[in-house]
């Protein structure tokens, strides 16, 4: 007679277990990715970003442009070679500034969505599987709370609240990204907890960690991937939105929004004090975007 | 044979493709059908054979733009219906021929009543005499419904699909077929999805509809011993073509091709016998088909001229037809 | 009968929701360190006038009794003084609420047209130079924020060819129509000024397609993504089987399913485009409750900020009410269902 722990075990192990399916598949996954055009286009554009920004000080050209920098000798000039860019209204390069204000929107990126998606999936998880207790009408409400305000709204209130810099920025927006998360994943959390093997693997005695974790989870992943992905660009465009009123990296350090403000004064004679930022913000989303549009097609099969 | 007065529905030849990423998946490859008047047919096949392709044909809702017919004609009523007007189309479809589907669900939209769909139905049927009144459109959706035997069909009316079990979404869809007087019904697996008691009543029910108001029907089903009781002639399909028909009776003491050999074999028969015997092997790619009988790998028997060309229909015996060059001894 | 009670939750849902946003504010509105009756009064204020003001701003009682006299003061229409203006907060929000409203209704109708319009070419002619060109540009158009695009035109219409405003609500020469709803076009066209209400308009334009053409591409692709996938769908050929024309089924059966993911999404977006109303706002020099807020929290006036937080929150749970109900109106499941969905 086995006991119901070894009889846990070998259900599990029959049943589905997509996380290491996807590894498993890379192959086929990366041959359906790269037969999409567009998708390599995204892929493309956000290596680029992500080395030019992890590389940064050593390939841009004028790093010292970056921090306390004054030339007022070379300021606005127009683009040229020896500043493809051109450069501002106190002589930095503008190119390299660019460049550089990668990185912070790349690291916002990051820490915002390392703070928001794991509380965000834990709560939605557990609310799905203990739906229509309190424990979902606690968290579900809270959730709801949270999304109803747009990010931006409450992240302007926190960053402005607190002291404007980068860290309170991403810490205000993260602040408001978690509830799609749950959200997200509540909705999938309840369906799949009606489903026939988390049933059984009730029955056999596991305990809740293991089926949350082990079974529920697994099937929830792969549109929080897409949606990872996707929101890389959306949270790189609030955090120029914030930047562009002052709340985000504080000078001299370059943000992308803050040099369209900043730049916004002197339209339009020197217009490339602002198209270049702008265009390269565009850049960043159009790239996350076609990224995770691409992810999407492989993940979640059946689309047109 | 009889003679060529009463045929409604002719079906010649018909190739029909579609299109798919790489090619074509090139289903349908000659198939022959025939309905008489107050005929019923019988089409037998296995899933994915091409029986839905062929009715889709008919009443030409196959997927705009995704497939592509060659060849073929299809003659209603002596008229090659592939090379009608829209008009004509439209009048053949709310008029003449109907289908009923085999899946009730996905059949009717979700997100409008049953009332508004059937009414739908009844007012663009009637449009081509005149134009009909919005509470007559009630009354009528709501007499049809009941001929169906649904019951309390005022409060049905008012519903929404989901909120109806399986059985009375395909009595709906049978009594939007049959809301405007048919020439012909075409009933597509009609209860497969659903329980087998359920699955008889809506077989007792179509037998009923068909015996009063003396329509043709092609009844398609998988199942040999429904298409015994309930028609008249039975065709058996296999990968895009008709591979022999004859009289049910007939058909089943006498069958000749060897699928349909087959396919009676694999019936488990309850007197005993063992284990019932299946066919081996699986359906040709559309994709790249065999250029010559498709049932050819399967099949246990073989001569060199079976993978030449696809075997014609021909009379092996007064209404029995077979496409098989071993039978032509 | 069960729909009545299906709103019934919901708005019993969404007074939990503002209640609840109104603490998460008041919260952080509190932890700001500093004394918000010295701010206010600024350094140079004798110590027994700030004490007073403290005392009235109940700022030395403990932290639940101040939410209670704030709540209090919120729901009588109190918002409280303003830190910076000193004026009633209330003042200035009526007075501000109605422009970022109407850019922000003009920007909505934008976007449910030109979303849906563009949604459904795209889906009827998919796969030739229609679609192709459609989706190409929402590529880009999603991607291109609201203040990039407010730039643009600013530069576009504001110095190289200036054929729309692109300053304020009216041109200076043409006095405001009396003030009913403080919307300038209804109100001009109540009262059969149509000078105004032509001004007022071509003033809207610029700024309101900035702020919604990125929702416009992102609403033309949902929609056309979910008129793609129902059109898959197996009641299409049968309700074409049956002799209903074309015209009816493209636009009575295909669109209905077909709007509900598209209607969800054009709730959150409108709520987006109150939220990125304040970069426009100020672009175009538009006096906006948005602009006013932002100032609000460039000064750190904490009463401004806090009742703005709080009037777009109750704008919010108010859109996503009537996105509800529209979403019930379209889906007889959602509201004939029992269990709460998605």
């Amino acid at each position: 007679m086995r006991n119901s722990k070894q009889l846990n075990n070998s259900i599990s192990i029959s049943l589905v277990k997509p996380k290491s399916i996807f590894w498993v598949n890379l192959e086929k996954n990366w041959y359906k990715f790269s037969r999409n055009r567009l998708s390599i286009v995204g892929l493309v554009i956000v290596a680029g970003i992500i080395i030019s920004a992890i590389f940064a000080p050593w390939i841009i050209p004028y790093p010292e442009h970056t921090g306390p920098f004054v030339d007022f000798e070379n300021s606005m000039q127009p683009p040229s070679l020896q500043h493809i860019f051109g450069t501002d209204y106190i002589g930095r390069d503008i190119f390299s500034r660019v460049i550089f204000a990668f990185r912070g929107a790349l690291i916002m990126a990051v820490v915002v969505l390392t703070l928001a998606v794991p509380p965000g999936i834990l709560l939605g998880l557990t609310a799905g599987y203990f739906q229509n207790t309190w424990i979902d009408t606690i968290i579900m409400r809270i959730t709801d709370v949270f999304l109803g305000v747009p990010p931006l709204m409450l992240a302007l209130a926190i960053a402005a609240v607190l002291e404007p810099n980068l860290m309170n920025s991403m810490i205000a927006i993260a602040l408001t990204w978690w509830a799609w998360y749950a959200r997200l994943v509540y909705g999938m959390s309840s369906a799949i907890s009606k489903e026939y093997f988390v049933i059984a693997a009730e029955l056999t005695g596991a305990n809740k960690f293991h089926i949350l974790f082990r079974e529920i989870l697994p099937n929830c992943l792969s549109p929080v991937f897409t949606k990872m992905a996707l929101d890389v660009g959306w949270v790189i465009l609030i955090g120029a939105s914030l930047s562009f009123v002052g709340l985000g990296e504080q000078p001299p350090i370059p943000a992308l929004g803050q040099m369209v403000s900043d730049g916004a004064i002197y339209m339009p004679n020197l217009w490339w004090l602002i198209i270049f930022p702008a265009l390269a913000i565009v850049l960043v989303i159009l790239g996350f975007n076609l990224l995770g549009d691409g992810i999407r097609d492989v993940l979640e099969a059946g689309r047109d | 044979m009889k003679t060529k007065e009463n045929v409604l529905l002719n079906i010649k030849n018909l190739h029909v493709w579609y299109k798919v990423y790489g090619g074509y998946l090139k289903v349908l490859n000659g198939v022959h059908l025939m309905v008489r008047e107050g005929e019923r047919v019988g089409l037998v096949g296995e899933a994915g054979c091409g029986k839905t392709t062929t009715m889709k044909s008919i009443l030409q809702i196959l997927p705009p733009g995704e497939f592509h017919i060659p060849q073929g004609q299809i003659f209603y009523k002596g008229q090659d219906i592939l090379k009608i007007s829209f008009k004509e189309l439209q009048r053949l479809r709310s008029r003449e021929i109907a289908m009923i589907f085999q899946d009730p669900t996905a059949a009717l939209n979700p997100v409008f009543t049953i009332g508004n769909q059937i009414g739908d139905v009844i007012k663009y049927s009637a449009a081509f005499e005149e134009n009909v009144h919005k509470e007559k459109i009630k009354t009528l959706s709501i007499k049809v419904l009941k001929e169906v035997y649904l019951p309390d069909s005022e409060r049905i009316y008012l519903n929404y699909p989901f909120q109806l079990s399986g059985g009375m979404r395909q009595r709906v869809c049978i009594a939007m077929a049959i809301s405007s007087p048919r020439n012909l019904l075409i009933a597509d697996e009609p209860g497969t999805s659903l329980d087998v008691t359920i699955q008889d009543q809506i077989m007792r029910l179509l037998n009923e509809i068909v015996e009063k108001r003396k329509t043709s029907i092609i009844l398609i089903t998988h199942s040999l011993g429904v298409a015994k009781e309930m028609t008249d002639r039975i065709y058996v399909m296999y990968a895009g073509a008709i591979v022999e028909t004859a009289l049910p009776e007939v058909l089943f003491k006498n069958p000749v091709h060897p699928y349909t050999k087959g396919l009676l074999a694999s019936v488990p028969k309850i007197s005993g016998g063992g284990i019932a015997k299946g066919i081996p092997g699986k359906l040709p790619s559309y994709l790249n088909p065999p250029s010559g009988c498709r049932f050819q790998p399967r099949c246990e028997q073989e001569s060199p001229i079976c993978s030449e060309k696809p075997p014609q229909l021909f009379e092996i015996e007064k209404d029995h037809l077979v496409a098989c060059y071993l039978t032509q001894r | 009968m069960k729909f009545s009670s299906f709103l019934f939750k919901r708005l019993l849902l969404s007074i939990f929701v503002i209640f609840g946003l109104s603490i998460v504010i008041f919260i952080i509105a509190r932890i700001v360190p500093g004394d918000p009756a010295r701010m206010a009064l600024g350094p140079r204020a004798p110590e027994e006038v700030v004490q007073r003001l403290r005392q009235e701003m109940y700022l030395d009682k403990p932290l639940p009794e101040q939410y209670f006299y704030w709540i209090r003061g919120v729901l009588s229409g109190d918002f409280g003084r303003s830190l910076v203006t000193k004026r009633a907060v209330l003042e200035d929000i009526k007075e501000y609420l109605p422009a970022t409203v109407e850019l922000a209704i003009f920007a909505g109708i934008l976007m449910v047209i030109f979303g849906i319009l563009l949604g459904t070419l795209a889906a009827r002619y998919r796969d030739t130079w229609v679609d192709n060109l459609i989706r190409t540009l929402s590529y880009f158009g999603v991607a291109i924020p609201a203040f990039v695009v407010a730039i643009i035109f600013m530069l576009l219409f504001g110095y190289w060819w200036p054929i729309l405003p692109v300053l304020g609500r009216l041109s200076p020469g043409i006095s405001y129509p009396t003030r009913i709803t403080g919307l300038l076009t209804l109100d001009s066209l109540i009262q059969g000024n149509f000078v105004a209400f032509w001004d007022a308009f071509k003033h809207l334009i610029l700024p309101s397609v900035a702020l919604s053409l990125a929702h416009i591409f992102q609403d033309a692709r949902i929609n056309r993504s979910s008129m793609v996938d129902n059109m898959r769908k197996d009641f299409l050929p049968a309700e074409r089987g049956y002799g209903i024309p074309e015209r009816v089924i493209m636009f009575k059966y295909l669109l209905k399913p077909s709007l509900i993911p598209t209607v969800s999404l054009m709730g959150m977006e409108f709520a987006n485009i109150f939220a990125n109303a304040f970069l426009v706002e100020m672009i175009f020099n538009w006096p906006g409750i948005s602009r006013y807020g932002i100032n609000a929290m460039m000064n750190k006036d904490l009463v401004v900020i806090s009742a703005v937080i709080i009037v777009f929150g109750a704008i919010f749970v108010v859109m996503n009410i009537i996105v509800d109900i529209a979403l019930a109106i379209l889906d007889p499941r959602v509201r004939l269902s029992t269990s709460r969905g998605v």
